[in-house]
């Protein structure tokens, strides 16, 4: 005990002061977090536990549920794909342009996603660049399932490589060099040495990259056209119902996406955020 | 296998200093050769490209005789030990070691057998189910020295295999380093700064210096011959000394030592002289060559350090037994008379 009470003394506030201190943080997340969390399941389970699975089994709801599932079991293999070969090559690589490609990866992070929905629209739109291609081929991006699945790419790319890119650059390349020294193969130096020492800030990466593709709204809004049972993803039904006053049904399939928020969290707690050490 | 590298040439920069310029040796069959030089030599790249983890700009790396300079590393058959060991730190001690062998597709029973026989040999057989981090640093080495060894490479790559480890561990890793050659009998090349480090592990020796071979040879040829002023003030710690040629003589702290050939008088020089090749004496005795104050007196174990101010302003460092020390009664703020006579002179313009 008496370390304990001697490092109270060398390091910590007098006890009013961090009774402030506790009570302020609690405060304010109870009052930003806690409060509006309860309030979406009490606001779900308002009407009784029949009206919110009911909610939830309608068909458009469903159709929903389905589209944000596909969009983000198209997006985050992609990013998982590309953020770990973006973060090795800016890893072990030096080469003209790096910097700036360092920078381009964050720009889907510093663009509001309205913005980065019209980009799409621009290109894509029937008065866009690829526009009249596109419309000569018969294939429909924008306001379509296809424009929903690349702006939700565009938006969540920078997950996996943000993570995995520092936890790479400190890790050096000296096992992987070892690896080829003793006659491994590219493959064989990747799977068995690279992945196995990136796989937590990896998985970290993969979750939060799957958490904001189902729940991006911006972009998806934008390039969506809103069209019930067809272009819908969850966050876009959430706000149709709410604005239609279906104020049950808004919140219960809110408490969907907030579910996974929950499981996003538990997951951090799981993987953590940094990589095991080198 | 020997290894004979011509030429190489590598700089990492555009515009700026090659961190290899132009640096060929030849490293002799069946011996540990050792790169010495300071950080920043070039040591550890020319280390590198003869690994095939660097490509050099210009010149070859010839392995028995053949040129590999182009061959990829998974094929040049080189067994690397890396500074920091490098270990697979996600993998057992055993998987590390078999790594190599199961990269090159060895049947697994052979691969058991192989494990075994490498981590006997390193002695660590009750180890193989630890993970590296479990390990010491002498441990780690030792691992990582089995791991090079388990693909049965022609030429093993050492940079800089001792510098992490704490000084008593680093003597006997030399040793044990010093049995396992003459067991393997495998041709060693071993990169270090530890100038006390490359006579006793090796036979030949290359010192290098700004990206440059400076001299190669025995150890003790280089100790006692050395070819320009930076392996002279180098090798044994040196104290340099200006001076300049008269009558035909170096004239430096009241001597006047043999100069090499084309000097002519008014040539400046420098000298080099190891601290334990200094001769001092009670002011009292004997008159040599000069005289100079006992500025600092520093005994480190049986050995006594002096730090001796010359008349001319310039300090010499100077090296004695305690036994010495002793008997020539010597304390700090005191004279003392100086020899330099087995002082390197070498003529300004030899510095390249």
């Amino acid at each position: 005990m008496a370390p304990r009470s001697f490092s109270r003394r060398a390091v910590g506030e007098s006890t009013p002061a961090r009774l402030v201190l506790v009570g302020t943080a609690l405060a304010f997340l109870a009052l930003f977090v806690a409060l509006p969390v309860a309030a979406v399941f009490v606001q779900a389970f308002d009407h009784g536990v029949a009206a919110y699975f009911a909610a939830i089994r309608e068909p458009d709801a469903l159709a929903a549920i389905r589209l944000t599932l596909l969009t983000a079991a198209i997006a985050v293999p992609l990013n998982t794909v590309f953020g770990v070969a973006a973060a090795w090559l800016m890893s072990r690589y030096d080469f003209p342009g790096r910097n700036l490609l360092v920078t381009l990866v964050d720009l889907p992070f510093s663009v509001s996603p309205v913005i980065s929905g019209l980009i799409f629209i621009l290109v894509f739109g029937a008065q866009g660049v690829l526009g009249g291609v596109l419309t000569q081929l018969g294939v429909k991006v924008v306001f379509a399932v296809p424009g929903i699945v690349l702006a939700t790419t565009f938006v969540t790319f920078p997950f996996v490589a943000r993570e995995v890119l520092p936890l790479m650059e400190s890790q050096g390349s000296a096992p992987e060099e070892a690896a080829l020294t003793l006659g491994a193969s590219g493959w064989r130096t990747f799977f068995k040495v690279t992945l196995p020492r990136i796989r937590s800030g990896l998985l970290y990466g993969v979750v939060l990259c799957n958490a904001r593709a189902m729940g991006e709204f911006g972009a998806v809004s934008v390039v969506s056209g809103h069209i019930r049972g067809e272009t819908n993803t969850l966050p876009l039904h959430v706000e149709i119902l709410y604005n239609e006053y279906h104020f049950t049904a808004a919140f219960a399939v809110a408490s969907l996406l907030t579910l996974l928020a929950l499981a996003t969290l538990v997951a951090r707690r799981l993987f953590g955020g940094a990589g095991e050490p080198p | 296998m020997s290894v004979v590298v011509d030429g190489l040439c590598r700089r990492f920069q555009r515009g700026g200093p090659p961190a290899v310029g132009n640096v060929s040796f030849s490293a002799p069959d069946g011996a540990i050769t050792t790169l010495l030089g300071p950080s920043g030599s070039g040591k550890t790249t020319v280390l590198r490209i003869v690994a095939g983890l660097e490509v050099p700009d210009a010149g070859s790396v010839c392995v028995d005789g053949r040129d590999c300079t182009r061959v990829p590393v998974r094929e040049r058959r080189v067994g690397f030990v890396f500074q920091g060991y490098a270990l697979f730190p996600h993998m057992s001690v055993r998987e590390n070691v078999a790594f190599g062998l199961e990269a090159r597709r060895v049947a697994r029973g052979e691969t058991r057998r192989r494990v075994d026989e490498l981590l006997s040999l390193v002695q660590l057989g009750e180890f193989g189910d630890r993970r590296p981090s479990q390990l010491s640093g002498g441990q780690q080495q030792r691992i990582a020295f089995a791991r090079a060894l388990a693909t049965e490479p022609r030429v093993l790559l050492l940079d800089e295999p001792f510098g992490a480890l704490d000084a008593r561990v680093r003597v006997e890793l030399r040793e044990w380093l010093l049995r396992l050659h003459e067991k393997t009998h495998l041709m060693t090349l071993l990169v270090t700064h530890d100038q006390d480090e490359a006579p006793e592990v090796s036979q030949h020796v290359v010192v290098m210096h700004e990206g440059r071979v400076q001299q190669a040879g025995a150890p003790q040829e280089l100790y006692d011959r050395p070819a320009t002023p930076f392996v002279a003030s180098f090798l044994g710690g040196a104290s340099a000394l200006q001076g300049r040629v008269e009558g035909g003589r170096a004239a430096v702290a009241g001597l006047h030592l043999a100069v090499p050939a084309g000097a002519r008088d008014g040539d400046s020089f420098r000298v080099f002289v190891r601290p334990r090749d200094v001769r001092i004496a009670p002011t009292t005795g004997p008159s040599r060559a000069t005289n100079g104050l006992v500025e600092r007196l520093l005994r480190i174990g049986g050995m006594a350090r002096l730090d001796v101010r010359l008349p001319s302003g310039e300090a010499v460092a100077v090296e004695v037994s305690q036994i010495e020390l002793e008997r020539l009664d010597v304390h700090e703020g005191e004279q003392v008379n100086v020899d330099l006579a087995a002082a390197k002179v070498f003529l300004e313009d030899y510095e390249i």
